[in-house]
C-alpha cells in the first residue's frame, strides 16, 4: 500500500530527452548489450532518481548493484530486425510475457512475432522491485511502450537522414519506414544494420490512445503457448547443469524448534553424499532425489521445540496480541451517528490461514563459480532473491545472479528466496550445482500463508437505508482494501497488527479478501435490517459511478431480482481494489434435508480500464473466482503447536473440475481510462456474494472463511 | 534386487539404470531429462506427473520403475509426431486451456487417456475422469472445452 502511493504522487519525468547520455549506466549498458545482441539500436529509458529510489522499496543496505536503478527498461532492435525487450518482471501465469508484447508492438508498429521479452534475469534486466500489487499493467507496460515510442521516433529520425525528407512526413508500421510522399519504405532492421546506437531517454513521448489500438486491446494467444502444450518450457525446477546434485533440507519437526545435536555418520557414509550442517541448518547433497532422501533419512537429528498455539486458540489470541492501530482512518463521529441510527448491528468475522498451494513448489538450481553465484528459481521478486542471497552469503550482488524462468504460478505465495539460499548453501558446500525441490509437505510447511485475522465491524443506518456509521477494525490480516468506497459520513477504521503465531505473507489480493468478506457481508446484514433490497441498499449509498456500473452491469448478466424457490438463495458483493472494480453475484441451492450447498453459478463484471487482452483477462477473472471459491468454502490450514496438520492435497482441499459452477463475464471496457491490473481484484467479490447467498436461501448468516468446510451448513 | 537398465518410451528404448522401487517420475525427469512430467505431489493427488502405460492413465511419482518395465510408456514429449502436434495439444493451445502451465502437461495425458476409452465424452465424463487434476490457476472450463475441443479433432480427422 505505502510504495503504491509513493508511486501515485511521484511528479512526471520531463518531457524532454537527453542527447548527452549519462556516461556510467550507458557504458554498462552499451558493452553488455552490444556484445550479447549485436548490433542495432537500442533504447534506455532512464527515471529520475528521486523517482527510483522510491521504487525500490523495503530498507536496503546501501546499493551494491549491478545496474543503476534509474534505468527502468530498455529494448533492442536487432540488425535482423528482432526486437528484444528487458524487463525484471517474472511471468507466472499471468500472462504479462504476452500483453507487454502486445504494449510493444503497438507503440513500435512491428509484429508481435518479432518481439521477444528477457525477463526476470537480474544481470540482464533492469532493475524492478518485484511482480505483485497488479502493478505490471498500469506501471511496467506504460515504461515499456515509451521505449517503444522512443525507438520508432529514433527510427523514423534515421530514415528521415538518409533520405534527407523531414521525419515528420514519414510513417511507421509494420516494421517499416514509409514515406508516402515518394512511396519509398525502409525496413527496421535495414536501419538497424550497422548501427551500435543506443540512445537514453527521459521521455514521454506521444502515446497510442486506446481507441486506436491495434495490437493491444485483442486477444492475441499467449505468446510461448507451444512451448507449454509440449513440456518444452522449462520452470526453473526443470533446470539442468552438468554434475548437478540433488539436494535435501532437514526439516525441524515444529516451527521454532532448534537443533540440539546432529549425528550425520551414517548419511556421510553414504557413497556421494556430502552433508552439511551450520547451526539450526542441515541438509545433504546426492547424486539422485532418491540418494538424497535416503541420506535426509539417515541424519539423527535431536531437537528442541517450543510450545505454540493451535488452530481453536488462534482468533483469541490475534484480538488479545494486537498492537496499537496504524494508519487509522476517522471522519465524523462515529458514536453519535451510531446514537441517532434507526438500525445498529454489531458483527465479528474471522478468516483462517490459507495456502497459496502454487502447483509447482518452491525449487532453485544453484551455481558457484569463481566466488559467483548463479541461482535459477521462480519468483516473484528476482532482485529482492538477489539481495537475500548477497546478505545471506556475504558477497556484493554483484556476484550474484538471479534468473526466474516462466514460473508455475505464485500468487503473491513466491516473494522470497528461502528454497534459493537453501540450494545455494548445499551447493557452496558440496563444491557442484545443487538443485532443490521443496516437496509438496515442504510447501505447506515452510512457505508462508495469507494471514488469518478478526474483524470486528459496527454499522449503523437510518430508516431510509441510508449508512451513517462505519466502524471497521482488523486485527492482523491487512490493510489492504480496509476502506469503505460507500459514501458513509462517520467513520473509524483501523488496522491492528498482531505477531502472527504462523508465518504470513502476501496472496492474491492480500488482505482485501478478508477486509472484502467482511465489509460486503455487514452491509448485507445492514440491508436485511432496514429491509431493502441488498442491490438498491449498495446503490443508495454509493456514488462512485463506476463501482455503480460494474454493480450494475453484474446485476443485469445475472437477472437479479427474479423469482426463488425454497432453498435458492441470491448474493451480491463488490468494491475497489488495485485500480479495479469488480462485482460479483451467485446463487446457491442448500438442500433442505441434507443441509449441503451447491453454489450453482455465478456473475461478475468487471472494469480495469482499458483492456489490453479481452481473452487474458477473461482467463485470469475465471481463475481467480475458481481460486476464490476455496478460500470462501473450505480452504483453512489446520496447525496445533506449531505443526500444520494438513500439509497436502490428500488432506488441504483445492478447488477441482467438479467444484465449477457456470461462470459468466461481463467485461467492462473503458477505453478512456488508463488500464489497470486484473490478475487480483476479480476474486474480492466472490466469498462475501456466496455468504450473502447463503444467508437469503436459509436466513443463516456466516461470518466466518472458510463457511462450508464440511460442505454442509449445520442442522436447524 | 536386479537393476532396471531399459525404459520403452515414446516408441524407443532407453538406457537407464535404477532400483526397481524408484520412481518413473524420478527416471523420466532425472535421467532421462524428460522434464515435461512434473512433481506437484508426490502422492497422487494432483496429477502434474501423469503418463500413460499401455495406454493408461498412471501417476508417474506413485509408479516404482520396476512395473514399468517391458511397457509402452508415453509422455507428453512423445505426442506431437514429426513437430505436429496432437489434437489434444492443440485443443488445448487453441482453447488457452492454461495460465501458468505447470499443470498442462498432465492435463493433457489425462485427456488423451480419456478421448481413447471415450471418443465423445459428455461435460460430465469429462469432469468426472479429469477429477484427479489439479490447475491451481483455475482454467478448468477451459480445458472442459479444450476436451471437447480435442473429441471434435479427433472425429474429423478419423
Amino acid at each position: 500500500m505505502k510504495s503504491k502511493l509513493a508511486v501515485d504522487t511521484i511528479p512526471e519525468p520531463e518531457r524532454s530527452e537527453l542527447d548527452s547520455l549519462p556516461s556510467y549506466p550507458l557504458e554498462i549498458a552499451r558493452r553488455d548489450f552490444f556484445r550479447i545482441l549485436g548490433g542495432g539500436v537500442a533504447i534506455f529509458l532512464v527515471r529520475p532518481s528521486d523517482l527510483a529510489s522510491q521504487e525500490s522499496g523495503r530498507g536496503r543496505l546501501p546499493s551494491r548493484d549491478a545496474q543503476p536503478k534509474e534505468l527502468v527498461a530498455w529494448l533492442h532492435i536487432g540488425e535482423s530486425g528482432e526486437v528484444t525487450v528487458f524487463t525484471g518482471k517474472a511471468e507466472m501465469g499471468q500472462n504479462i510475457r504476452t500483453s507487454l508484447t502486445q504494449a510493444v508492438a503497438e507503440e513500435l508498429r512491428v509484429p508481435t512475432a518479432s518481439i521477444r521479452l528477457l525477463m526476470g534475469d537480474t544481470e540482464l534486466t533492469p532493475y524492478d522491485m518485484g511482480t505483485f500489487g497488479s502493478r505490471t499493467t498500469p506501471y511496467m507496460a506504460p515504461l515499456l511502450r515509451r521505449a517503444a515510442a522512443t525507438a520508432r521516433n529514433l527510427l523514423v529520425e534515421l530514415a528521415a537522414r538518409q533520405w534527407n525528407a523531414e521525419a515528420a512526413k514519414l510513417v511507421a508500421g509494420n516494421g517499416k519506414v514509409s514515406d508516402p510522399a515518394s512511396g519509398r519504405s525502409i525496413e527496421y532492421r535495414e536501419l538497424a544494420r550497422g548501427q551500435a546506437l543506443a540512445k537514453a531517454v527521459i521521455a514521454e513521448p506521444a502515446l497510442t490512445p486506446a481507441p486506436e489500438w491495434k495490437v493491444a486491446g485483442g486477444s492475441l494467444p499467449k505468446i510461448n503457448g507451444a512451448d507449454f502444450v509440449t513440456g518444452k518450457h522449462r520452470y526453473s525446477s526443470d533446470i539442468k547443469l552438468d554434475g548437478m546434485l540433488h539436494g535435501k533440507v532437514l526439516r525441524p519437526p515444529s516451527f521454532q524448534a532448534t537443533l540440539v545435536s546432529l549425528n550425520k555418520n551414517e548419511a556421510e557414509a553414504m557413497p556421494g553424499v556430502t552433508v552439511v550442517h551450520e547451526g539450526n541448518f542441515a541438509g545433504v547433497t546426492a547424486g539422485s532425489e532418491r540418494a538424497a532422501a535416503r541420506a535426509l533419512a539417515a541424519l539423527r537429528a535431536e531437537w528442541k521445540t517450543v510450545p505454540q498455539i493451535s488452530q481453536p486458540e488462534l482468533f483469541g489470541f490475534l484480538k488479545k496480541n494486537a498492537r496499537p492501530g496504524e494508519g487509522r482512518h476517522e471522519t465524523g463521529s462515529v458514536e453519535d451517528a451510531l446514537s441517532a441510527a434507526r438500525h445498529r448491528l454489531d458483527a465479528t468475522y474471522t478468516v483462517e490461514y490459507i495456502a497459496h498451494a502454487p502447483l509447482e513448489p518452491r525449487a532453485a538450481v544453484a551455481a558457484w563459480q569463481d566466488g559467483k553465484l548463479t541461482v535459477w528459481t521462480g519468483t516473484q521478486r528476482p532482485f529482492g532473491v538477489r539481495s537475500e542471497l548477497a546478505e545471506a552469503f556475504r558477497i556484493p550482488e554483484e556476484q550474484v545472479r538471479v534468473i526466474v524462468s516462466d514460473t508455475g504460478a505464485g500468487f503473491g505465495g513466491k516473494h522470497t528466496g528461502d528454497a534459493a539460499i537453501e540450494a545455494a548453501r548445499l551447493a557452496k558446500a558440496a563444491g557442484r550445482p545443487v538443485q532443490l525441490v521443496w516437496t509438496r509437505e515442504e510447501e505447506f510447511n515452510w512457505a508462508y500463508f495469507r494471514p488469518a485475522g478478526v474483524i470486528e465491524v459496527r454499522g449503523g443506518a437510518l430508516a431510509d437505508g441510508t449508512v451513517t456509521a462505519w466502524e471497521f477494525h482488523n486485527y492482523n490480516s491487512g490493510a489492504a482494501a480496509i476502506r469503505t468506497p460507500y459514501d458513509i459520513p462517520n467513520q473509524r477504521i483501523e488496522f491492528h497488527p498482531v505477531d502472527s503465531p504462523l508465518r504470513q505473507g502476501s496472496y492474491r489480493a492480500l488482505a482485501a479478501t478478508a477486509n472484502f468478506f467482511a465489509r460486503e457481508s455487514h452491509m448485507d446484514e445492514l440491508a436485511r435490517a432496514v429491509k431493502m433490497d441488498p442491490l438498491d441498499f449498495r446503490l443508495r449509498n454509493l456514488k462512485d459511478e463506476r463501482l455503480r456500473a460494474v454493480f450494475e452491469a453484474a446485476a443485469k448478466a445475472f437477472g437479479w431480482g427474479g423469482k426463488k424457490n425454497e432453498g435458492q438463495g441470491f448474493g451480491i458483493a463488490g468494491g475497489i481494489e488495485k485500480g479495479g472494480y469488480v462485482a460479483t453475484c451467485v446463487e446457491v441451492a442448500v438442500d433442505s434435508s441434507t443441509r449441503s450447498v451447491k453454489v450453482v453459478r455465478v456473475a461478475t463484471a468487471f472494469e480495469c480500464g482499458a483492456i489490453v487482452n479481452p481473452d487474458g483477462l477473461e482467463n485470469q477473472i475465471v481463475g481467480c473466482i475458481i481460486m476464490g471459491l476455496g478460500g470462501a468454502l473450505f480452504e483453512a490450514i489446520e496447525f496445533a503447536n506449531g505443526r500444520i496438520l494438513n500439509n497436502r492435497f490428500s488432506r488441504y482441499r483445492v478447488p477441482r473440475f467438479s467444484d465449477v459452477p457456470p461462470i459468466e463475464v461481463v467485461l467492462v471496457n473503458r477505453k478512456d481510462l488508463p488500464s489497470a491490473g486484473a490478475g487480483e481484484t476479480p476474486i474480492l467479490g466472490l466469498a462475501p456474494a456466496i455468504g450473502n447467498a447463503i444467508f437469503d436461501a436459509t436466513g443463516l448468516r456466516l461470518r466466518s472463511l472458510p463457511m462450508v468446510p464440511q460442505g454442509t451448513l449445520p442442522k436447524v | 534386487m536386479a537393476k532396471i537398465r531399459q525404459l520403452r518410451i515414446n516408441g524407443r528404448s532407453h538406457s537407464i539404470e535404477a532400483d526397481p522401487e524408484t520412481r518413473l517420475l524420478e527416471v523420466l525427469r532425472d535421467q532421462l531429462d524428460l522434464t515435461g512430467t512434473k512433481y506437484g505431489c508426490g502422492e497422487g493427488q494432483c496429477g502434474a506427473c501423469t503418463v500413460l502405460i499401455d495406454g493408461q492413465p498412471r501417476r508417474s511419482c506413485l509408479t516404482p520403475v520396476g512395473t514399468a518395465e517391458n511397457k509402452e510408456i508415453t509422455t507428453i514429449e512423445g505426442l506431437a509426431v514429426n513437430g505436429r502436434l496432437h489434437p489434444v495439444q492443440q485443443a488445448f493451445l487453441d482453447a488457452e486451456a492454461f495460465q501458468c502451465g505447470y499443470c498442462t502437461p498432465g492435463m493433457i495425458m489425462s485427456a488423451v487417456a480419456l478421448l481413447r476409452a471415450h471418443p465423445d465424452p459428455s461435460e460430465a465424463e469429462i469432469i468426472r475422469f479429469m477429477e484427479g487434476n489439479i490447475c491451481r490457476c483455475g482454467t478448468y472450463p477451459r480445458v472442459v472445452a479444450a476436451v471437447r475441443r480435442a473429441a471434435e479433432l479427433e472425429r474429423k480427422a478419423g
